[in-house]
């Protein structure tokens, strides 16, 4: 598998720059993975959303699909493109380095 | 499951009750013939209370919630029934209104799914009036019930379209939040092949956000428009309502946690779930849940005798794939093994992943097991819960599928 140096660190990712091991991620990655997706700065929503992810990971073992987000995180669909407009629940598990949410089957 | 049940626990075992709401019981793989004028909606549903082997009582009551810390499941009037074992498997349900716009101006007229009676009885008169234009089959997002009957009916239309001698005038689009034609790479090359034989434009990773269906335009989220003349759409899906009103039982979408091997509910270890009713990332399929039935029933055994269960459940899924002009293609595949090419359920089965009139056979005939053979609890030769290796092409060990591999 490849790996990507964040903020001085070596990561093991997938062949879509997904994080293989989340533990291997610190909040000061965020930033720069966000940059490669095309999101500049990251907001205090942002930052909702990415924390909502990993708690979300941690306790469920998958990220959320962008409907559970909309129903859970207190940000709407809406407001989840506007922040990650290339797809919310893929760019958020990236830059929150969680694995690919699973979606489904 | 309760036939099955009560053919392998004796009368004095156990005491077998099923609640539903209705006494309708719809055979849902016809609903996708409908349309199409290939099946009559009539004829899909036979009463449910006609479906049980002596000894299952059948309780027609909707159900208000299931009180976990006592064993109970409340009905809509309030009476309570207690239970050792609960089994769940109330599948999932159609929410069109949770789309904006779905269920506005334009449903039913010229926006329609074909997953209700109803919804397929109409669109056939739509279908019969539609001379030519923009046909759009949109999944508004997963899961979805039998997430290949959305490409079976493009595969349908170009084939009903071409009959009726007018394909050339149809633009066929087929529109999914997925990134491909369908979710493993193997089955979803072969597929979104088909679709562009088959001359269907696919649209992918778009997330409906609202239907006009008066002014005939899907606009996704991240706001694409695609216009149409007529649209048929694939509801969102979410679990029983029943379900969010029971504590600690479901998920945000009211599916209800499931261990994906054992198949008991998380939250409880006398309740079992089966079918669509789950959170597990496997098809929601009627072969899965039949499947899925084996593993339940002995696993309500092991349980009644104090016995550890069986963490056996694989998420084999078995799918014909209807292709139009007569043919049909089969994929068999669980939570690690994607569709692969070769023949089930041996070397000298049906044709994997390849279109062939021996598969569309099969899925003919299939109505006729599910009605005989797999309703009343009774197994299918040859066929078993977990998924068969024999006469798969497998390949290197290391290559396997990993996108169905969960915690």
């Amino acid at each position: 598998m490849p790996t990507i140096t964040y903020a001085g660190t070596a990561v093991t990712v997938n062949e879509e720059g997904f994080f293989d091991d989340p533990g291997q991620w610190r909040a000061e990655m965020a930033p720069l993975i966000a940059r490669q997706e095309g999101i500049d700065e990251l907001s205090e929503r942002h930052w909702q959303v990415i924390k909502f992810m990993r708690h979300a990971y941690e306790e469920k073992g998958t990220g959320p699909t962008v409907r559970v987000l909309g129903k859970t995180s207190g940000v709407s669909v809406k407001e989840l493109y506007q922040l990650f407009p290339k797809g919310p629940a893929k760019v958020a598990a990236k830059i929150a380095g969680i694995p690919k949410p699973r979606g489904c089957i | 499951m309760a036939n099955r049940l009560r053919g392998l626990l004796g009368r004095d075992a156990a005491d077998i009750v099923v609640i539903d709401p209705d006494d309708k019981h719809v055979y849902q793989p016809g609903l996708l013939f409908v349309p199409f004028g290939m099946a009559r909606p009539a004829a899909l549903a036979r009463p449910r209370s006609r479906q049980f082997r002596p000894g299952v009582t059948f309780r027609q009551a909707a159900v208000d919630h299931v009180d976990l810390e006592r064993d109970e499941v409340r009905l809509a009037d309030g009476t309570p029934v207690g239970y050792d074992i609960l089994v769940i498997a109330t599948g999932a349900r159609l929410v069109p209104g949770e789309t904006e716009g779905l269920t506005g101006p334009g449903w039913m007229e010229k926006v329609f799914t074909f997953y209700a009676r109803e919804g397929a009885a109409a669109l056939e008169r739509a279908l019969s009036r539609f001379d030519g234009g923009r046909l759009a089959v949109a999944v508004m997002d997963m899961p979805i019930k039998c997430p290949v009957a959305p490409l079976e009916f493009c595969f349908l239309a170009d084939w009903y379209f071409r009959k009726r001698g007018i394909r050339d005038k149809v633009e066929l689009t087929y529109v999914t939040p997925l990134d491909g034609a369908f979710t493993k790479p193997a089955a979803s090359r072969e597929l979104g092949g088909l679709l562009k034989d088959k001359d269907v434009r696919l649209v992918t990773e778009f997330n409906t956000g609202e239907v006009d269906g008066a002014g005939g335009r899907l606009i996704s989220y991240d706001g694409r428009e695609i216009a149409f003349d007529l649209a048929v759409v694939i509801p969102l899906h979410e679990g029983q309502e029943y379900v969010n009103r029971s504590p600690g039982l479901g998920d945000e979408l009211g599916f209800v946690p499931t261990d994906q091997r054992t198949l008991q509910a998380k939250a409880k270890p006398n309740v079992f779930v089966i079918g669509d009713a789950t959170d597990l990332p496997a098809s929601k399929a009627g072969s899965v849940a039949h499947f899925e039935g084996a593993v339940v029933a002995r696993n309500i055994t092991r349980y009644l005798a104090g016995e550890p269960l069986d963490a056996v459940f694989d998420g084999h899924a078995n799918c014909f794939v209807e292709t139009g002009f007569g043919k049909a293609l089969l994929i068999d595949f669980n939570y690690d093994t994607e569709p692969l090419t070769g023949r089930f359920p041996g070397r000298l089965g049906l044709p994997l992943l390849r279109q062939s009139r021996l598969n569309h056979l099969g899925k003919l005939a299939f109505g006729w097991l599910y009605w005989h053979v797999l309703l009343p609890g009774r197994e299918i030769p040859a066929v078993h819960s977990q998924m068969p290796a024999a006469g798969k092409h497998m390949p290197a060990a290391g290559s396997r599928s990993r996108s169905g591999k969960g915690r």
